[in-house]
């Protein structure tokens, strides 16, 4: 029998899982986290008291059933939590399970590695208090704690306000939500979002929601600063008028949408493909996940699609591994997950639209901000590199010269943004600056771990 | 950081810095430091504060420095009686 792995134990690996069971195949699902469930539907850490189902809303009845659902799933898998695949070499899958070091071989290999946030750097975004939007959330499901009393939300994103939502209903104060596009551009592009009324509907609540509970909502903001000495203390902005604008805080949340996690696609060998909507350098594979037979992308790591999207796409990409192994399939189950797929990505694509990424404020930084929080390299100084460069500017040339990129996160934060502000000064588009590739270990290792490795 | 939601469970002290700090068994690193003071650790170059910033292990600007001179993951690490954890790498502990 085929060796079956899925990389991710949230909603699309789940869904996947399932599928394959369902045909009585052999499944290894590993996952980074001690728990199942991936970011959004997050469970709280054992012992803690936090009522999910009001912290969930709307999303309630899927997040409990997508946990009834794994824990009936369970038993019949080859499960492991706390596991983070960090190499790939040939047909084997190099593992670090609480310290101990391993080797998983597959037949199949299916990557649903899930998404983080997108960053803008502003000056003062490396200081103790600023935390990423999507964990800001992660921290009140996991650990029952707000990032702050008094939290400032800034980005582009329908996150914001959603998020602004649960810290409000937690007890924290919600300071403002200031978002960088400007609302007549969401409203131009709102059309492409009535396809999916329903999330639509539950974005205009949230923001009805903060402006009866008269958070500030601000759109069309140019960041300037987040201030502190040791801490954040204010963010400050400019707002749509030009009337510069200062909230004290005692916190940050930053989000400007999401970003597919696609380290491990690349050391599979995916290959990449500029989106001029979410301004990413995507993998490619075709519409039921698959890149080539044996590697499948599925759930937001493939296509930001959100939860839902991401079920159907594990789903659909289980589909193309039975075919594959040419194993009889339901044919009848696979047209309407493919059409939920694509209706529900192509709503994101929407989002990403009306949501823009900054990039025109990113690539007009001042040169003290901090590019790369890993290395500490400023924007700056990969300009000033790459006034030294020769030959064509390309992203990598540029990480080699500055070390911006190189850190411990491997490009996961600056990337996208160290894309921009290359492009700007190099006076050329996002797309000719190539992208960065990833590396492996694709995240940090012990050097002994790696010496273990049979 | 601040809690809004309670945990039961035993009790547990760890120390930053030869501080010690209370925590619930369950409680991560980086929810148990940070709600008692704002740092996790200072940057190698310049020694600047940071205090993590993704949450979910992506990022791994969480890392704190232990008592034998390996780093542990704040954000994705759960607390254990008697973790001795250092804001700066401790060059003595490590020979």
């Amino acid at each position: 029998m085929a060796e079956i792995v899925i990389v991710g134990a949230g909603p699309a690996g789940i869904a996947a899982a399932e599928v394959l069971v369902a045909q009585d195949q052999r499944v290894t699902l590993l996952d980074e986290a001690a728990q199942a469930g991936g970011q959004g539907y997050r469970r709280p850490s054992p012992s803690l008291a936090i009522d999910m189902a009001g912290l969930m809303g709307s999303e309630a009845g899927k997040y409990a059933g997508l946990h009834a659902r794994f824990e009936r799933l369970r038993p019949q898998l080859d499960y492991r939590p706390g596991t983070l695949v960090w190499a790939m070499d040939g047909d084997r899958l190099h593992v670090l399970t609480g310290g101990r070091a391993g080797t998983v071989r597959f037949d199949m290999l299916m990557l649903a590695t899930g998404a983080m946030d997108r960053i803008a750097p502003l000056p003062g975004w490396t200081l103790p208090g600023v935390f990423t939007l999507g964990g800001a959330q992660v921290v009140l499901k996991d650990q029952g704690c707000l990032i702050g009393r008094r939290v400032a939300f800034l980005g582009s994103s329908p996150l914001l306000t959603l998020a602004a939502k649960q810290y409000r209903a937690m007890g924290g104060e919600v300071v403002v939500i200031a978002d960088t596009t400007p609302l007549y551009a969401k409203i131009a592009t709102s059309p492409a979002l009535l396809r999916a009324p329903r999330t639509l509907l539950r974005g205009l609540a949230y923001t009805a929601q903060a402006m009866i509970a008269g958070t500030p909502l601000l759109n069309g903001v140019k960041p300037i600063a987040v201030e502190g000495t040791e801490r954040v203390e204010a963010l400050v902005l400019r707002d749509a008028s030009g009337r510069e604008r200062r909230f004290a805080c005692d916190a940050v949340a930053l989000g400007y949408g999401l970003k597919p996690e696609t380290q491990l696609a690349d050391l599979a060998g995916a290959e990449f493909a500029y989106d001029r909507d979410f301004r990413l350098f995507l993998p490619k594979a075709d519409a039921f996940g698959r890149v080539r037979r044996g590697l499948y992308l599925a759930g937001d790591g493939a296509r930001i699609g959100g939860a839902d999207a991401a079920e159907a796409s594990g789903a659909l990409a289980a589909h193309a591994v039975l075919a594959d192994l040419g194993l009889q399939q339901d044919i009848a189950a696979i047209r309407p997950l493919a059409r939920r797929v694509q209706r529900l990505r192509d709503f994101q694509r929407g989002l990403a639209r009306a949501f823009a990424w900054p990039s025109r404020q990113i690539g007009a930084l001042p040169d003290e901000t901090v590019l790369c929080r890993c290395e500490r390299v400023t924007v700056g100084e990969v300009r000033g590199a790459m006034t030294k460069g020769l030959g064509p500017v390309e992203v990598n040339r540029v990480k080699a010269m500055t070390r911006c990129g190189m850190g411990r996160c491997q490009g996961r934060v600056c990337g996208p943004a160290l894309q921009e502000v290359v492009a700007a000064a190099a006076g050329h588009d996002v797309e000719a600056g190539g992208r960065l590739r990833g590396q492996a270990p694709v995240k940090p290792i012990a050097l002994v771990a790696a010496e273990e490795t049979p | 950081m601040f809690r809004v939601a309670k945990r039961d469970g035993a009790r547990v002290t760890l120390t930053l810095d030869g501080e010690p700090i209370g925590a619930t068994a369950g409680d991560s690193v980086l929810a148990a430091l940070l709600s008692h003071g704002p740092i996790l650790r200072r940057l190698e170059f310049g020694g600047e504060p940071r205090a993590g910033f993704c949450l979910m292990g992506a990022c791994q600007d969480c890392w704190v420095w232990s008592e034998a001179g390996g780093r542990i993951r704040a954000c994705t690490t759960p607390v254990a009686e008697g973790m001795r954890l250092f804001t700066e790498a401790q060059v003595q502990a490590r020979g």
